[in-house]
């Protein structure tokens, strides 16, 4: 399964789903989201990242109309946030739970409902959606006597039974086993190719990789990057190649010439200096007779990036 | 579907069907007429303990018998005193030897009898012992200074205080008021307690559900698809419309089940039997149930039952509000909640003992005004209604209790709807007042 968001077929409207302007939130004294702006472009998943306290819940909170900004405006598909809008969204918080005492089919019913679908129309997907996670069987089990994983797909199901135009999604891969996260991630993207737009919000960085192709990046409530991954990474490049080569150590010459990084006994990270260029790097190698296996420019991971941005701010 | 309707729901059916609450509901009424059998068993049958009394009665006052009752035998012996005292070794047959003397002068208002026990008789025994003796001792007096029995009788006068109010007309013939005020008395009583019970009872369900939602995560998953007042207002109702249901299944399973115990045990057959029921003729009791019951017929029901749930609807309000604002402002810990409810229940638990007073004194100025004051009014006011307040004081007392039971809903809300999302640490009342005015 190819598991990226280059899969996307339909571009759900020319307006952005989500437009974010200026928008900023104070409670008290700490000012948890500060002049935030930004697009969600139409057929992207977009990965709201950002270290613990930098204000991500603070703003999805305002996205899905539990909160209202202090200044600033959010935009729903072009038009402000209303009364209508929950019901186009589904959001699964990081802090989320389900009541106990009730049995799993009522309860999927009961926030069904909540968000505007007839009773009918909620059990008919209820029963669809337990089928698709192998739960049918549950229906008439308490939450209680549940496994922890069982109880996060419920969740999920709560989540997306009401067909959401913008899926909010806070971590929703904490405490999944492999086999869970997997199946939720495939569901995931089902649900994107299909036209619904998400939002990921995780500071797990390689999730991101996998899945985000858009990435806004969240520190003491300022937007402080935003854009597509591959422009962001390309923005980080610090012109730095890996090589990988056959046979004896290397020529002591390419150690005076260039700066070596991680060394390992066949490859080989080499440092350029602003201005200098891959060709050339590539032209003294094969001058120094290297048996070249592979070669290719090193892009900053996200999580370097993050970290590095994060600390450049602190 | 309204979003309300459906917390409403949610919040009913989910409470209703859970087994603690069909246990309570059911075994509240058997417990209770359990109570009673156990506790009418309890009087009948303490004095299995027979005592037998040997009397000496030199006077002659009781002409050679006294009736036994409950435990206590009386038998005349003509044995002198020193005879039974040698007898009374491990195996006596009597518990006590009751020795009456000569009456020697019959206008001294003292007299002395001696009673020779080893064992200690209960104060029971010896009170009923006592009454024996004086009223003999009256009867032997009457008798020895030739006194008229019934000149005597005349001299006790029973008098009575008919209390009519000056609005009624004079041929008036059931307006007796001063039953009319004993039914008030306890009417009112019975409405403050219902009324003191379901703010706490219920309240505290209100609150628990809010805590319930906060630390089970939920309530933000909820509040993505309902405002949260919606919520607050739906658990309050929803809540309600369950203690409206457990009170009304008592209402009639409460009744139900004494009647049948009555019918079962036997136990209202004979009210002579039950404890310290006073002495009282047939007649007299004829009268009093005739009496009752015209009282009751003359209260204003129809004012009287729609103002209690009038009242009944806004003390739950108000105070099931103030709840569900503690619950939303309390941590992950249920144990701390201590220090954030005592602010609501001391008000209720003033209008209690305000309302036991109110009850004494229904026009005092303590009464009037308690029941104008909204905290007080709902539990203080039903009290007073059974003695036919001024109508301006109802209708002010009503208007404060729904104004202000709609000032504690909205300020309720506003600090539930942060409280819920202010997870991990207990906040203070002085956090909940910030949040009062703090902007959405």
């Amino acid at each position: 399964m190819i598991l990226t968001a280059d899969t996307t077929a339909a571009a759900i409207s020319t307006a952005p789903v989500i437009e974010v302007r200026n928008v900023s939130k104070a409670y008290g004294e700490k000012i948890a989201v500060d002049d935030v702006t930004f697009a969600m472009p139409p057929d992207a998943i977009l990965g709201l990242l950002g270290p613990n306290g930098a204000g991500k819940t603070s703003l999805i909170r305002m996205i899905t109309t539990i909160t209202v900004p202090d200044s600033g405006e959010i935009l729903f598909q072009g038009t402000h946030l209303n009364g209508y809008h929950p019901t186009q969204i589904g959001y699964l918080p990081e802090e989320r739970g389900l009541y106990k005492q009730m049995y799993v089919g009522e309860q999927l019913l009961y926030l069904a409902q909540l968000k505007g679908l007839s009773a009918a129309e909620a059990e008919s997907r209820a029963r669809d959606w337990l089928g698709k996670f192998e739960l049918e069987g549950q229906w008439k089990k308490k939450v209680d006597e549940l496994s922890k994983g069982m109880q996060q797909q419920v969740q999920f199901i709560a989540t997306v039974i009401h067909d959401p135009k913008l899926l909010i999604l806070d971590e929703p891969f904490s405490g999944l086993d492999p086999v869970n996260a997997n199946r939720m991630r495939a569901e995931i993207l089902r649900l994107h190719a299909s036209g619904t737009a998400v939002i990921f919000s995780t500071h797990r960085m390689e999730q991101v990789e996998e899945l985000c192709e858009y990435i806004v990046l969240i520190d003491h409530g300022r937007n402080i990057l935003q854009g597509k991954v591959s422009d962001i990474r390309r923005q980080f490049v610090e012109n730095r190649y890996r090589l990988a080569y056959h046979g004896e150590a290397l020529p002591a010459a390419l150690g005076e010439r260039y700066e070596l990084l991680n060394p390992t006994v066949s490859t080989v990270d080499i440092q350029l200096k602003p201005g200098e260029d891959g060709n050339d790097l590539l032209r003294t190698l094969l001058a120094l007779d290297i048996r070249i296996q592979g070669f290719q420019e090193l892009l900053p991971s996200l999580n370097e990036i993050f970290i590095k941005r994060v600390s450049v701010v602190d | 579907m309204s979003n309300l309707w459906l917390v409403v729901r949610r919040e009913y059916v989910t409470r209703v069907r859970r087994r603690s609450f069909i246990l309570a509901t059911l075994l509240t009424p058997i417990g209770l007429a359990l109570f009673v059998v156990i506790a009418n068993a309890v009087f009948s049958y303490s004095n299995d303990d027979v005592q037998r009394i040997a009397v000496i009665d030199d006077a002659n006052l009781f002409k050679g018998s006294i009736p036994d009752e409950n435990g206590l035998y009386f038998k005349f012996v003509d044995q002198p005193l020193e005879d039974l005292r040698e007898d009374a070794g491990e195996d006596r047959d009597y518990a006590g030897i009751l020795v009456i003397p000569k009456v020697t002068n019959p206008r001294s208002r003292n007299y002395r009898v001696q009673l020779l026990s080893d064992e200690t008789l209960s104060i029971d025994a010896q009170s009923r012992i006592r009454n024996r003796v004086e009223d003999a001792l009256r009867e032997y007096k009457i008798e020895a200074l030739n006194i008229d029995q019934a000149t005597l009788a005349s001299l006790d006068t029973d008098v009575k205080i008919t209390v009519r109010s000056l609005t009624t007309t004079a041929d008036g013939e059931s307006d007796d008021r001063s039953m009319a005020s004993a039914i008030g008395a306890g009417i009112g009583s019975v409405m403050g307690f219902l009324m003191y019970i379901s703010v706490f009872v219920y309240g505290m369900m209100v609150m628990r559900s809010v805590m319930e939602e906060k630390t089970n995560r939920i309530v933000e998953v909820v509040i993505s698809s309902v405002r949260p007042f919606t919520l607050l207002l739906g658990k309050i109702i929803g809540v309600g419309a369950v203690g409206l249901t457990q009170v009304v299944a008592w209402m009639i399973m409460i009744p139900g089940m004494l009647f049948l115990v009555g019918i079962f045990f036997g136990l209202d057959a004979d009210p002579g039997q039950m404890p310290n029921s006073p002495d009282m003729n047939p007649e007299e009791m004829q009268s009093m149930v005739e009496k009752l019951t015209g009282g009751l017929a003359d209260l204003n029901w129809w004012i009287i039952l729609p103002c209690f749930i009038l009242y009944f609807l806004g003390g739950y309000f108000m105070y099931a509000a103030l709840f569900a604002a503690v619950g939303s402002a309390m941590g992950d810990d249920m144990g701390e909640s201590q220090s954030l409810t005592i602010p609501i229940t001391i008000p209720v638990i003033l209008a209690f003992y305000i309302m036991m007073a109110a009850i004494q004194n229904p026009n005092s100025s303590l009464a009037v005004w308690s029941s104008i004051f909204p905290l007080f009014a709902p539990i203080v006011m039903p009290a007073r209604l059974a003695f036919d307040p001024p109508l301006w004081q109802v209708l002010a007392s009503l208007v404060s209790v729904f104004l202000f039971a709609a000032a504690m809903v909205w300020m309720a809300s506003r600090i539930y709807r942060i409280g819920i999302l202010n997870y991990g640490k207990k906040s203070t009342l002085r956090d909940m007042g910030r949040w009062i005015t703090a902007k959405y």
